[in-house]
């Protein structure tokens, strides 16, 4: 049994990471989850947003936390516009074309990074890169904690919009009844390019949070697009509650099967054999996610 | 010992320059027949330049194609009338494009190849290319059991993992001798793959012989995006010494985060390290790269022409002079000595010229090259140190710069 003081470090390093993951995660499952747009280019399009932060922070001095609305703005355009005239055109709206487009737009962009940025890895070190808060004598990264907070406030933000507003309304409609929505007068083109736009925005403030802990490459968005798709199943299609809580439960996964894989001697990436463990003992008991409604 | 002769690489060059453009303007007796341009030599230049490994790869590449541009710049190859190198690059990101892309250099005509960087592509780069013949000279890849195959084709001039991590703990024996022992318990951190594994498995194996307890080996995964709970069980173990064996994302991570949870070893002792031995990590984090230790690729710090090439490459855009550069640019070096001497661009000439290759005009610290099985058997490692914003060879005393701090007190 390990130390206490060890498992309740543990137990935050994971909650922490798992507010990092969910942060990813909120953007896709509105695309994914809400949309049912299987959006392989999420992992590119974080890696986009990585650079954005990056070169912000190094060029122009914005601290990534300040450069916030304006990569969640760019990133929404580029969302919007991807949507709106690549992706919507191209695959005229059958699934098995979206997902063969999206895997394309994420190569192209991968591509690209690789051309103009080159293969570098790149970090950023801020005031804060290393500074911790001692929460009973685990110390927790400031970036981490920023993160979590963050996680917090999107997913109520993403709530209310959905709850609340005239376009959450549409765009719970198209999700329910595409034909109907439309006959209503929705335009149905514009919210699917409105709800990747948001889409896109979370992944940009996950990016600004993300970064003062980790770094950017072309190949970045890869480590982290199948948890992404991991946590929305998991927390439930199109829930952005069970998209947080699914995050948390990834993150807290890894963190403590990773210390009992080392533990035993098997090493710490039995951490990321933890997080399909439960995702397949969930989807046999709960194959709706557990936030999920039934079909 | 360095073992150089009189003859730097830099009057090699004057001096095949002036002779070529002698040869060309007809000064030096023998008419040219025709004075027809001698055909080029095709040669193959295989590296990861996209995909996970592309950072190193694109480094690979730029090594080569330096030593290409000066070789052609100088005149080529003397013995065969001034021949130049055609290069021709393929991108070999995993094991299968690294055979795909054997066969279609091979179908392209070329004469040899130098590559393919990671260990994995290189047994599969190595292994198509015996089926032709092809000569194929091996960058880095420090698996040994591409060189244990008994293949004439392959050539490696650097060192292989088992001769490093040899190096490493004698080199670590004898710091520690030096500073009357204090160390007693290491701990190893790996990556998955080939490499990470081999070289732990052999540092487990060699460190109990001299006196060192490995407490704990951790296996990680690529990419591993925390490593907060790798250090808590270094906080947790406590050891005097952590060993990272593993690829530079995660080393970064890795000792980044051990400066954030004020975890101090007496010493970060690397082993194929990563980042330890990167300019690029020393620039952007010099105060966490403070005091690393690396038994790595290294060139003689001791010599112009890797001081001339490292002023060079710091001198391009965004570029550093890592191993990959200077072990690339080293090895297309050593395929030119062995066309001078072959007379010949047949691929059974140039495996006879380079099996029987002395070739000492190099700035690796390895003297006078000899190939047996495939394996160059004065390649060595060097042990360095990262001091303030430079890094220093401290390991072995002939080619030390200074001498190492151990234990370390940052």
């Amino acid at each position: 049994m390990p130390d206490p003081s060890i498992l309740l470090a543990a137990l935050l390093n994971g909650l922490t990471q798992g507010a990092v993951y969910a942060l990813i995660a909120l953007g896709l499952t509105l695309i994914y989850g809400v949309l049912h747009i299987i959006n392989f280019a999420h992992g590119a399009a974080l890696m986009l947003a990585l650079y954005a932060v990056y070169f912000l922070y190094a060029r122009a001095g914005v601290d990534p936390y300040v450069a916030l609305p304006i990569v969640a703005a760019a990133m929404f355009g580029l969302g919007y516009a991807l949507q709106r005239f690549v992706v919507g055109r191209a695959s005229h709206g059958r699934d098995e074309n979206i997902l063969l487009v999206t895997l394309g737009i994420a190569i192209v962009m991968e591509n690209l990074a690789l051309a103009i940025f080159r293969s570098d890895t790149r970090t950023i070190e801020t005031a804060y890169t290393f500074a911790t808060v001692n929460i009973a004598g685990a110390l927790i990264p400031v970036a981490k904690l920023a993160a979590l907070a963050g996680a917090l406030v999107i997913t109520v933000l993403l709530y209310a919009l959905i709850a609340r507003t005239d376009l959450g309304r549409a765009i719970r409609a198209l999700a329910r009844e595409r034909q109907g929505a439309r006959l209503v007068g929705i335009d149905a083109e514009h919210v699917f390019a409105m709800s990747f736009g948001i889409g896109f925005a979370c992944l940009g403030a996950a990016a600004c949070f993300l970064m003062p802990a980790y770094y950017v490459n072309p190949t970045v968005g890869s480590g982290f697009v199948l948890i992404a798709f991991t946590v929305v199943v998991l927390g439930g299609m199109g829930s952005f509650g069970g998209a947080l809580l699914g995050g948390f439960i990834v993150g807290i996964a890894e963190s403590l099967g990773g210390l009992a894989g080392m533990a035993l001697g098997l090493g710490e990436n039995m951490g990321q054999l933890a997080i399909f463990v439960i995702f397949i003992a969930v989807l046999l008991l709960r194959p709706q996610g557990l936030f999920g409604a039934r079909a | 010992m360095t073992h150089r002769t009189a003859r730097t690489r830099r009057t090699f060059l004057k001096q095949s320059a002036a002779l070529s453009g002698a040869l060309a303007a007809g000064t030096l007796g023998a008419p040219l027949i025709g004075r027809a341009q001698a055909p080029a030599i095709k040669l193959g230049v295989l590296h990861p330049v996209t995909g996970p490994l592309s950072y190193s790869g694109q480094l690979c590449r730029l090594g080569a194609r330096i030593a290409i541009d000066e070789i052609n710049a100088a005149g080529g190859i003397r013995s065969l009338g001034g021949a130049k190198f055609e290069p021709i690059y393929a991108d070999t990101p995993s094991p299968q494009a690294g055979t795909s892309e054997v066969e279609k250099v091979n179908e392209q005509g070329v004469a040899a190849i130098v590559g393919a960087y990671a260990s994995a592509i290189c047994l599969a780069t190595t292994q198509a290319a015996a089926k032709y013949n092809l000569p194929h000279l091996v960058d880095v890849g420090v698996a040994d059991q591409i060189v244990e195959r008994g293949m004439k084709n392959v050539f490696r001039f650097g060192p292989g993992y088992k001769k490093i991590t040899e190096d490493a703990v004698k080199y670590l024996q004898s710091m520690n001798a030096l500073a009357g022992n204090p160390a007693k318990t290491v701990m190893i951190i790996h990556e998955e793959s080939l490499f990470g594994t081999g070289t732990a498995n052999l540092l487990s194996q060699e460190l109990p012989k001299v006196g060192f307890e490995v407490r704990e080996v951790i296996k990680h995964a690529n990419p591993t995006r925390d490593f907060a709970n790798i250090v808590l069980r270094i906080k947790t173990v406590n050891p005097d010494i952590v060993i990272p064996a593993n690829y530079y994302n995660e080393y970064a991570l890795l000792v980044r985060t051990m400066r954030q949870q004020a975890v101090k070893p007496m010493a970060v002792f690397s082993v194929l390290g990563g980042a330890a031995s990167s300019f690029k990590f020393v620039d952007e984090f010099p105060d966490v790269a403070s005091g690393i230790i690396d038994v790595n690729h290294w060139y003689n710090p001791k010599n112009k022409d890797a001081l001339a090439l490292r002023k060079k490459v710091e001198a391009m855009k965004d570029q550093y002079f890592t191993y990959e550069v200077f072990l690339n640019y080293e090895t297309v070096y050593l395929l030119a000595d062995a066309l001078e001497r072959a007379k010949s661009a047949q691929r059974d000439a140039i495996i006879d010229a380079l099996a029987s290759s002395s070739w000492d005009r190099h700035f690796m610290p390895y003297g006078p090259t000899k190939f047996v099985n495939s394996q160059n058997t004065g390649a060595q490692p060097m042990t360095l140190q990262v001091r303030g914003k430079d890094i220093s060879v401290v390991l072995p005393p002939a080619y030390a710069e200074t001498a190492p701090v151990f234990p370390w007190k940052g």
